[in-house]
Order: structure tokens, then sequence, then C-alpha cells
């Protein structure tokens, strides 16, 4: 054990560890954001109740069939997405054309009907999902100590995301997706089936925050407020970032997160509003984001 | 035919007399209703909640107000642990459904602001799930009786065992509340003046679902305690995630300073045990306590009472026997002071008092949460390691600073 | 792109004044009548609301800016006079004086920092600045947190009139929210307000004419805020009770949804979606959490079908301004 500007090592790793955790999150979270942003231009404020789903989806699995995390974190995503896709096909297809603020008013009150039902069964209570036996216990490395599981929360995001990041930049299928962002009418001239890819991307982006879902269960307590709570600094960390680009979302993700397990540790009272303090200071200096293209 | 006029009108003015009467008898009857306003749907709600106003029926039922010439209707709501919800309820409550005492409210934020709206009022607020000693300190009502517990007696129960223990060295984990703030004020008297030390504290969040990052700071502090002043889910996930992060196996030691048996449920005896609590009612205590909680759990199966749904009975049927004396409920003041005349005496608590400050009066008892081993059967939970008398469970009025007691 | 409440401007200008005045004398009849037909307690919180939502359509109904974190506004001026009325000993006047003067200055800062961006991220901006606002109410000491700030009394208004008797409270509150309507009126009728209605159609035209649009932006945002601070200070007195609520992001999102239901960009609109609202948790409140659920489902169907609220649907059918 040893010290870094008078902080045990113990304690600057763990709440670094904290830290990339919690921007594991934030970059996943927004990561769907983007990908959907990128494609509809509109602004899902229901990610946050769709994460919760995923990890509600996670706990109902476990207690009413059996079915385990390792499972769990196949199925969900695929279940939560296919809600995202009823949702796009059926309700956000309708304001196609109109003002994109009206997108947001609607994935707005998507968010209130969907946290209201599930407070209403299982009130502001947290739920405990527990954690997969392969994952529980950790490894004392000396200078701190390192909980199993919550390294393999940063391990999966990491390939979660890159793997996005690769099939939307790098690969034919990413590139049809970007062009029909840039020219609908024309990707659709070319006889690729637009609408559905817009639906399916919808689907993907929200499969990704039931994803992020299935992972918070086992260290964060599953109650309905939990999305509600995240949603709100994951807007921050995309307008940080800027809306344009998917490395952009990723990149900041992690590195906010990073950030205030840092200031945990040097200044805990301002910890919570850190990130909020930085979106400011990026607004004054450049508008666009970080990594913006600018809209 | 004969005409059948005669029995006829002797039905008819059987049924009219029979009418009357009862008309004249509820027009005689005093009206009370009991207003529990609780937790029903977050952190405390399982310690509370729909409990206690089944703990509030019996009373009622056990008072028999047809006996006494009134008539007793309950209502209850949920202030979702925010101020102006309770206190708007509360005053809605008061213009609109003449509700004449509130009853319960965790939360010792809430309960803050609906005393204020009873004081105003001039009606009756019985506190029973709310621990914050100022209610019969600074912030001392005519209009108000804080029942069961409070946080000095937490302090000095549980406190005060783990520091003669040998747990000197202190951490709080402090829910950042009104109730948090001054159990952990309570507690670090009773630490200091027993010769420990607080090397630190940090404040989270009510109804905090991730304790990751203070249970870090908490074991960085190297204290041999970590003070939990939180309750219900709080409690609950503070422990519960200490597990992960090794802290007992570090040698550090976690002290409940307010658990219900509602938590330790929750959690398991595995986790639980070996926790040390204060409480002033266990159902399991003797066969009075036995006997009311089979009662209970005709509504609430599967679950055990705690001392706040068993205060909510107690407080109530003492209430219910101060309007009979009285013959009315209107003056809430005037109520206050005929229960702080009566000495109290239930199943539950035994005998006991109302003092001037409002402060109820019975005995505290040390408990310990027993291995899984040891439990024989469901809700056998807790062993008895000692029983603080009466008169030293809870806080001399001569240290309360209260307006209502002259000094 | 276009904007979120064009409302088509009925060119008859006449007809528009004799509607609006005919409405506005049905309203203050009705709230002449109201105390002693309804609960004044309700009555008060609604006009609070109903204020507070007109402030905020101020910005989205004729700027065309969605502000999803006006609860910052109304939430801080809240603390601020409740802190005045019991820290301070401040009369009722000078506290509600002081809570509205905080949002104006809250109003400034922010409006510089998110006038910047437009349509969906400026949204999100201030739903982030009141998120943050928020966070730092929560831990901040003036606040009381969790616990809110509580004042033992109303308080004697000018020291004369004492505003805890039901019936004074309510003629200060009804003629202050008046008054604020009317000025509200006066300012959407002004050129100022033709300016801004230009900028909501086609901001980039009004460049091009040589308005400086930042800055009638920013006066907008600052006068919408101080209104809404306004409501808030009221609020505080009404309730004697300032609390975290009142900045919580749910706050700002049941403002707009008061003003999506009586109607974006109508001068009543906002006051019927204020009544309909404060109305409906009434009623549900014994229903717990499907409160949620409802406002949820009200929102959805709203942005579907009902886009113009029902104000703005009431003036369509007839053919009128309101």
């Amino acid at each position: 054990m040893f010290e870094i500007f008078g902080i045990p090592s113990q304690a600057l790793f763990g709440q670094l560890l904290l830290g990339l955790i919690n921007g594991s999150f934030y970059a996943l979270l927004s990561l769907g954001l983007a990908v959907i942003f990128g494609m509809l231009n509109i602004i899902n404020f229901t990610h946050g109740a769709q994460y919760m789903m995923g990890a509600f989806l996670a706990y109902l699995l476990l207690h009413y069939l059996g079915i385990g995390y390792w499972a769990a974190l196949v199925v969900v995503p695929i279940l939560v997405g296919a809600t995202g896709i009823v949702i796009e096909r059926f309700l956000l297809q309708r304001l196609r054309g109109l003002d994109h603020l009206y997108g947001l008013l609607l994935t707005f009150g998507l968010a209130l009907i969907i946290e209201g039902v599930f407070r209403n069964y299982y009130g502001a209570n947290g739920q405990a999902y527990e954690m997969p036996d392969a994952l529980t216990g950790g490894h004392n490395l000396g200078f701190m100590f390192l909980p199993n599981y919550r390294a393999w929360v940063i391990v999966f995001s990491l390939v979660v995301c890159f793997g996005t990041w690769f099939a939307i930049e790098q690969t034919r299928l990413g590139s049809y997706l970007r062009a029909a962002t840039e020219n609908p009418t024309l990707v659709r001239a070319f006889g690729i089936n637009v609408p559905r890819m817009v639906t399916l991307t919808y689907g993907f982006g929200v499969g990704l925050a039931g994803l992020a879902g299935v992972m918070a269960a086992p260290i964060y307590n599953v109650s309905p407020q939990m999305g509600s709570d995240i949603i709100i600094v994951v807007f921050a960390v995309v307008v940080i970032g800027g809306m344009g680009s998917i490395m952009g979302a990723i990149l900041t993700g992690f590195a906010l997160g990073i950030v205030e397990g840092l200031t945990k540790v040097f200044f805990p009272e301002a910890s919570s509003t850190v990130i909020f303090a930085i979106m400011i200071v990026v607004l004054l200096a450049r508008p666009t984001g970080l990594f913006g293209r600018g809209i | 035919m004969r005409r059948p006029t005669g029995a006829l009108a002797a039905g008819l003015t059987m049924t009219v007399a029979v009418f009357l009467s009862a008309a004249a008898a509820r027009a005689d009857d005093i009206q009370v209703k009991l207003g529990v306003l609780t937790d029903m749907s977050s952190l405390y709600a399982d310690d509370t909640g729909p409990g206690s106003v089944a703990a509030a029926k019996l009373a009622v039922q056990d008072f028999n107000p047809a006996a006494h010439g009134m008539k007793v209707d309950i209502i209850s709501a949920d202030h979702q642990n925010k101020p102006d919800i309770g206190a708007n309820i509360a005053r809605q409550w008061f213009d609109t459904q003449n509700v004449d005492a509130i009853l319960d409210v965790p939360n010792s934020g809430v309960a803050l602001a609906v005393s204020e709206v009873v004081r105003e009022k001039n009606k009756v607020f019985l506190v029973s799930g709310a621990a914050i000693s100022d209610l019969t300190g600074p912030k001392c009502s005519p209009n108000t009786i804080h029942w069961t517990y409070d946080t000095w007696m937490l302090a000095n129960g549980t406190g005060k065992a783990v520091v003669k223990t040998g747990g000197d060295t202190w951490f709080f984990i402090t829910a950042d509340y009104a109730f948090g703030h001054a159990l952990e004020r309570d507690t670090t008297a009773v630490i200091q003046a027993n010769g420990g030390k607080v090397l630190g504290s940090v404040s989270v969040p009510l109804n905090n679902q991730d304790f990751s990052s203070f249970l870090l700071q908490a074991q960085q502090s190297k204290a041999k305690i970590i003070g939990l002043a939180n309750a219900g889910g709080d409690t609950i996930n503070s422990i519960k995630q200490g597990a992960e992060f090794g802290i007992t196996a570090g040698g550090q030691h976690f002290a409940g300073l307010l658990v219900f048996i509602g938590d330790v449920e929750a959690m398991g005896l595995k986790v639980a045990q070996g926790l040390v609590l204060t409480e002033t009612f266990y159902w399991d205590m003797n066969d009075a306590t036995r006997a009311w909680t089979k009662r209970w759990q005709v509504d609430r199966p599967g679950k055990f009472p705690t001392m706040n749904q068993a205060g909510v009975y107690s407080a109530t049927l003492h209430y219910l026997k101060a309007v009979a004396a009285l013959k009315s409920a209107n003056d809430g003041k005037a109520v206050v002071d005929e229960m702080k005349k009566m000495p109290t005496d239930d199943p539950l608590f035994g005998k006991g008092i109302v003092r001037a400050d409002g402060r109820k009066i019975h005995p505290a008892y040390l408990f310990q949460v027993k291995s899984p081993a040891e439990s024989k059967y469901p809700g056998d939970d807790y062993i008895l390691k000692a029983t603080i008398p009466a008169d030293e469970a809870f806080r001399p009025m001569k240290d309360d600073h209260c307006p209502l007691v002259t000094n | 792109m276009a904007s979120l409440a064009s409302v088509p401007e009925v060119d008859r200008q006449h007809e528009g004044v004799r509607s609006e005045a005919l409405a506005a004398v049905i309203l203050v009849a009705f709230l002449a009548a109201a105390p002693f037909m309804l609960y004044p307690v309700f009555v008060m919180k609604a006009l609070c609301f109903a204020l507070f939502a007109c402030a905020f359509n101020l910005l989205i109904g004729y700027v065309g800016l969605l502000s999803f974190g006006h609860a910052l506004f109304f939430g801080w001026a809240s603390y601020l006079t409740a802190y005045a009325a019991q820290s301070w000993a401040m009369p009722p006047g000078i506290a509600i004086i002081i809570g509205t003067a905080t949002a104006a200055a809250l109003g400034i800062v922010a409006g510089l920092v998110a006038i910047r961006r437009q349509g969906i991220y400026f949204a999100m901006i201030t739903l982030a600045l009141a998120q943050m606002m928020y966070l730092v109410a929560l831990r901040a000491k003036l606040t009381g947190g969790e616990d809110g700030i509580q004042l033992p009394s109303r308080g004697r208004l000018f020291g004369v009139f004492d505003l805890n008797n039901e019936l004074t409270m309510y003629a200060f509150v009804a003629i202050v929210v008046l008054a604020a309507l009317l000025l509200i009126y006066r300012i959407i009728n002004s050129p100022f307000g033709e300016v801004l209605k230009a900028i909501r159609e086609n901001e980039l035209r009004c460049v091009s004419l040589g308005y400086r649009t930042e800055r009638y932006k920013l006066v907008a945002f600052v006068l919408s805020a101080t209104l809404a601070g306004l409501a808030g200070s009221l609020k505080a007195i009404l309730f004697q009770l300032a609390s975290l609520t009142d900045v919580h992001w749910t706050m700002s999102g049941e403002v707009v949804l008061m003003t999506l239901v009586g109607g974006l960009g109508t001068i009543f609109g906002p006051v019927v979606g204020a009544f309909f609202i404060v109305a409906m948790e009434n009623y549900l409140a014994p229903f717990g959490q499907w409160v949620l659920v409802i406002q949820g489902i009200i929102f959805v169907a709203c942005v579907l079908t009902f886009r113009r609220g029902i104000v703005g649907e009431l003036a369509h059918w007839l053919r009128v301004k309101l």
C-alpha cells in the first residue's frame, strides 16, 4: 500500500475502479442514445426506463422462471429490444416529419408510464438480484481489492462498445446505416428498406439499454427509479461528447466515469455534480461538444 | 280477507322506533377519525406501512367504541417520504375530512413538518414511526406525543453497548436527512462520553441503492466500527454490499443503530447474525405479545410486527381511552394533556407513562440477532442481552431543551 | 422546420381581443366564486401552477424553446422565499420579492449557457442544469435537504393582512396571478412579442433582418424564469414549506404536461391545463403511483392526437384566438 497525493492507494484505486464501472454504464447508455439519435434524430428519453426494464426482466426471469444471469444476458436485450421495435413501429413513426421535440415529449411520457407501472408493483424499494456464482468473490491485488463481478462489467462493456463501433463504422451494414442517416431517399432508391432499418436500429439501441440493465442488476439494486436517476447524467455525457459520433459517446462515457471517481476521492461533495459542471464548461467553450459535428 | 292493518301498523311503528333510537344513538355517538400517515411504497414500507394500519385496526377493535358511545373510523395514506406530501395530506385531512389524530409517520423530516401542521390546527399527533429525539426536545409541541423510541434511546442502547465491548473508533454512514443527522449526533455524544472517537462520517442520500463508494471510504478510515445511522432499506443495502467488499473480513464491524425485525427477516440470519440492536418490543417476548402477533398476522401473513407497528397499537388505544374520558376529540391539546395524566397499560409495552414533554416512557431491550443454527422457528431472531429500565432508557427531561418543560 | 406551436394566427385582430377578453371575464368570475365552492387551498395551488405554466408557455409557445428544467427557477425561488421568511424573518412580501429575484438571477446564468443551442439540445441542457441544481439542493445546508424548509406561519402582508386567513391569502394569490397573466398578455402582444414570434417561425430570416435574436431569446428566457420564480415563491408561502419536490425533474415534466394539455401558445391554455392536472392529481391521490402512469398516458395521447391541447382545440373549433 502506498500513497498518492496523500490518499492511500487502496482508496484511490478503489474509487477509480468504481468510477470505471459507472463509466461503463454511461458509455453503454450514451452509445445506445447516440445510435438512436444518429438514425432517428430522436432523443430517446425512455432509455432510462428501458435500462430499468432490463434489470427487472433479469430479476423476474430469475425469480419466476429460474433463468439465470448468463441466459438473461442474451434473452433480456432481445425482449427489451422487441418492446423498442413495437414503440418505434406504432408510436414514433407517427411523429415522422414533425418537430423533433415531439419525439422527446413522447418518449418522456413513455418513460413515466413504464416507471409508474413498475412503481405500482414494487414500490420505491430495491429488489436484490444475486450475483452469478462464477463471478462472486474477488482478488486482493495488494494496492486494492478487486471484486470479480465488477472487473467483468468493465471488460464486457468495452467489448460491447467496441463491437458496436466496429459494426457501425467498419462493416457494410453499418455503412448502409450511416448512409440512410444522411440521405434516406437516395438510399431507398437503392432498394434498401430504410423504414425497417430505422425500426431495427431503434430496437438495437434499446436492446443495448436492456443489456446495461442486466449487467447492473447484481451490483445496483433493481428499483423502479434506477433509470431516471441515471438517464439525466447520461444526457449530460451525451451533450459533452457531442451526438454525432459513436466513438465520441463511448470515450466520453468512460472518461466521465473516471473523472467522477477521482472527484469522489479528492472532493467528495462535488462528485454528483461534477459531470454537469463539466457540461457547462464544454458548452461555453465548444458548444457542439467534444466530438460533435455540429447541428 | 282480513286486512292485517293492526299487525302492519305495529310492525311499522316498531321499525320506526328502532330507527329513531338508532339514529338518536348515532347522533349521541362521539365521532372520531384516525389517519394513519405512513410509508406504503418505499424503504420503510415493511417496517411501518400496511402493518401500522393493521395495528391501528386492532387497537380500535380492542377498545370497543360502541361500549363507550363512540364511533371510530380509520383512514390511511402514503407520504412517500416527502415532507410536502405528508404536510399536504395532513392539512387536507384536517380541513376537509375531520381527522382528529394522525398516527405513525415514519421519516423524521415528514414528522417534523406534520407536527407543525398539527399544532396549527390543534389536533393530535402520535408519532410511532419517526425517531428524531428533537420531537421531545427543541421541537416539542403540546399536540404531539412521541411513542415507541427515539434516536437518544438508540444511541444509549446500541451505541453504548458497542463502545463498552471495545468498539471505540467509529466511522458513520449517515442518511442525509433529519433522522440520520440526529442519530449520528446522539450516538457521537455517547461515544465520546465513553472514551471513544469518531474518525469520520459520510452523508448518503435517502433511499440510496449503491453504497459501494461510501463503504470504500469507511474501509479507508480504518475505524473498528462502521456506524449505520440509517434504517430500513438503507441499512439492509449497506450491510449486504459490505460483504461484497470484504468489510467484515477486513476486521471491521457494522453497528446497525436502527434495525427492525423486518430488516433482519429481509437480510436473512446468515447476513444479519451477531448484529446488536435496541428495540422496545419483540413479538416473542411473552404470551401477551405472541397472542397479539397472531391476531396481527391475519392481515400480514408471514411477517412479524416491528416496534413501530406495536407502538401504533399502544398509542391508538391510549388515545381512545383519553377521548372516552373527555367525551370529546375536538380539542387536541386537551386530549394530549389527558393522555399525559393517565398512566398507560397495554399488552405490548406493559405499564408506562407519558411525560410532560410528550415522551412516552417504557423499558428498552438490547437484543442480539441469532445465528441460523440458533433459530428454531420462523421469526425466532433475537436473544435478549439486557433490559434497560424505563427511567434510564430515555433522555432525562432536564436535558430536553423543550419549551413546554419550564426550566 | 415547423416549430412546435405554430398556431395559425387568425387574421381578425378585433375578434381576437373580443374572445380573449370574454375568456378573461369568465376566468375572473370563476376565481371570484371558487373559494366558496371549492377547497380554497386547492384553488390556490392550481393558481400557482397556472402561473408557472404560463411562464413556461412564454418560452415554448412564443419563442419555440422547450425548457425541460423550469423546476430550477420554481424550486429555488421557493427555497429562497422560505429561507428569507424563516431565517431572516422577512415579511411575506419581501420574501416573495427575494425569491423572484433569485429566479431572475438564475435565469440569466442558465440562459447564457443554454441559449447557445436550440431545439433538442436546449431541452437537454436545461434538464441537466436543473438536475445539477437539484443535486446541490440535496446537499446544501440552506435548503434543508430532504427535510426542506418549514414556515411556522404565513405572516402578515405589508404588516396588515394576515395571510393565515384562507380568504385573505386567496385574494392575494388570485390578484398576483391575474396581474402576472396580464403582464404576459402585454408582453406577447407588444413589438417585443412580435419579434419573439418571428424568431419562433424562422430565426434565420429574423437574423437576416438585423435582429440580435440571441438577445431577444435571453430576455424572454429571463422573463419566463422570473415569473416561474414568482409562482414558486407564492407556493412556498401558501404551503409554508419548500422542499426537494419543487426542484425535481418531475416538476419540470409536470409543467410541460400542464401546458401541453392546456394548449401550447395560447394565453389561457396553461391555466386550464394547470387546473386540470392539479385536479386530476388530487382525485387520484389515493391511487398512489398510478398518477405517474396516467400522466405518461396523457403525454403520449397529447403528442399523438391532441397536440393543440384543450384550449387550442376549443380555439380552433370556434375559430377564435384564446
